[in-house]
């Protein structure tokens, strides 16, 4: 019986359409991030206790958040692959790894030099912070597990099952703030609403559009390497026009 | 058992078990994972003795005196409840302020006054720009006085 | 202490070479590698396909 709803899950199919998606996110991606810049420095107001610093935070947050959700959905995908055994999922999981190491990575090292001349150091061992930390190494050490088992079904399986488990750290990370005492301070954007200006709001949230949208489009561009990579001995891939030339 | 749902419950078990024992862990751990004592922490006599920490709170206000010449500071660390004098040398983080928030680090001495080899500003989640604030500071100043209502004082976390 | 001054002095340098530009950096890095796994890859399944012929 086929399975009509699936069909997307197919990687024959995923392939040629990630291959469509990917320019227009692309587009899409780099015109968010001049509108988003445009706003955050040239319209946005300076910040009545920061100063100028403050504008480290159009790439912060939305790095931060990107960091978190993409492990999430990493989590979600090789939970997805476990379970039901599909062959995208797990190597969607692997294709997101290393764009949320990256985004993990930018909200540290922005984090830091935002800390430096705010709050007097480049880093302290507080919750939001160490967690933060624990997240990137949650992703390396997911890069490394699936790295280093050469079947790649076993080596999906141990990796996800890392995912899963590593997925506790996400709701420390958001509550850490609110749970223990940092020198982090709480969240701006809430449930309830932000404590913001409107044009600082405008750029971060334009800024936070763009990452995604980068984030889509470089996901579908390594996971398409995958498919090809792990497909490469079925008769599809030897009909792309890519493979033929 | 199918093999699928015998395959979500091992999942299922596993993720339990490994978020009940990093709760655990973290409940055992919930002093340190904080980064500071609250001043009325250390009245209660929660604040390790002979052994450098940090204290977290407001600066009080009018409480901030600078020796003459030289780099030495003297204020207090309150949380709105109680307050604990604090001294120090060296440079400020710029976004020190009396009122606004700060952690220090140092060991306490007989007498209950801080040595702190470290001072850092720590600043509320709120952006705006200086008009905004002036505007806000006016309308609340104004509001306190026609309704005699109390200031708000912002909560120490 | 010397950085410590002259962030301050010059607060956009700072903030676009420091933050964005690193930023910026990364995505660089990260999209010229993943050109270069699509082309070694392409090249191993020709390579492979052309010697082994049907498989």
């Amino acid at each position: 019986m086929a399975i009509n709803w699936f069909k997307y899950a197919a990687p024959a199919t995923f392939y040629g359409l990630a291959g469509k998606l990917i320019p227009w996110l692309a587009v899409a991606s780099a015109m968010l991030f001049a509108i988003g810049l445009y706003i955050g420095f040239a319209v946005a107001p300076v910040d009545a206790q920061q100063g100028e610093f403050y504008r480290i935070i159009f790439i912060h947050v939305p790095a931060s958040i990107l960091s978190m959700f993409l492990y999430m959905i990493m989590a979600g995908y090789a939970a997805l692959g476990l379970i039901f055994n599909t062959r995208l999922s797990a190597m969607m999981a692997s294709a997101i790894a290393p764009t949320g190491a990256l985004f993990a990575f930018i909200s540290l090292w922005t984090g830091a030099l935002w800390g430096k001349p705010m709050w007097g150091v480049w880093w302290l061992w507080d919750a939001r912070m160490t967690s933060e930390l624990i997240l990137l190494f949650l992703y390396l050490g997911f890069i490394a597990l699936h790295a280093s088992i050469d079947d790649p079904r076993r080596a999906d399986r141990a990796s996800a099952l890392l995912a899963i488990v590593g997925s506790v750290n996400v709701p420390i990370i958001y509550f850490s703030v609110k749970w223990w005492n940092t020198l982090h301070q709480g969240s701006t954007i809430k449930f309830t609403g932000s404590s913001m200006h409107i044009a600082m709001q405008q750029a971060m949230f334009t800024m936070m559009a763009a990452c995604w949208l980068y984030a889509m489009a470089v996901v579908f561009a390594r996971v398409r390497t995958i498919i090809l990579e792990r497909e490469r001995n079925t008769t599809w891939v030897g009909e792309l026009s890519e493979v033929k030339q | 058992m199918k093999p699928r749902q015998k395959r979500f419950m091992f999942i299922a078990v596993a993720l339990a078990g490994v978020g009940l024992a990093v709760g655990l862990v973290l409940y055992s751990l919930r002093g340190n994972v904080n980064l500071y004592f609250t001043p009325t922490q250390v009245f209660n006599n929660e604040a390790p003795v002979g052994k450098s920490f940090r204290i977290g709170g407001l600066v009080e206000e009018g409480s901030l005196k600078r020796d003459q010449g030289g780099l030495t500071v003297t204020f207090a660390i309150t949380d709105t409840v109680k307050s604990l004098p604090v001294v120090y040398t060296g440079i400020l983080p710029d976004l020190f302020k009396e009122g606004k928030g700060v952690v220090a680090r140092g060991i306490m001495e007989e007498g209950g006054l801080m040595r702190a080899e470290e001072v850092l500003a720590k600043h509320d989640e709120n952006y705006m720009p200086p008009e905004a604030l002036d505007a806000m500071n006016k309308a609340q100043a104004a509001k306190s006085v026609s309704a005699s209502a109390p200031i708000v004082v912002p909560v120490v976390k | 202490m010397a950085l410590d001054i002259w962030m301050r002095e010059n607060p956009f340098t700072y903030i676009w070479i420091g933050s964005y530009g690193v930023a910026m950096l990364v995505f660089a890095i990260e999209l010229g590698m993943l050109k270069n796994a699509r082309k070694a890859t392409l090249q191993k399944i020709r390579m492979m396909r052309n010697s082994g012929g049907n498989e």
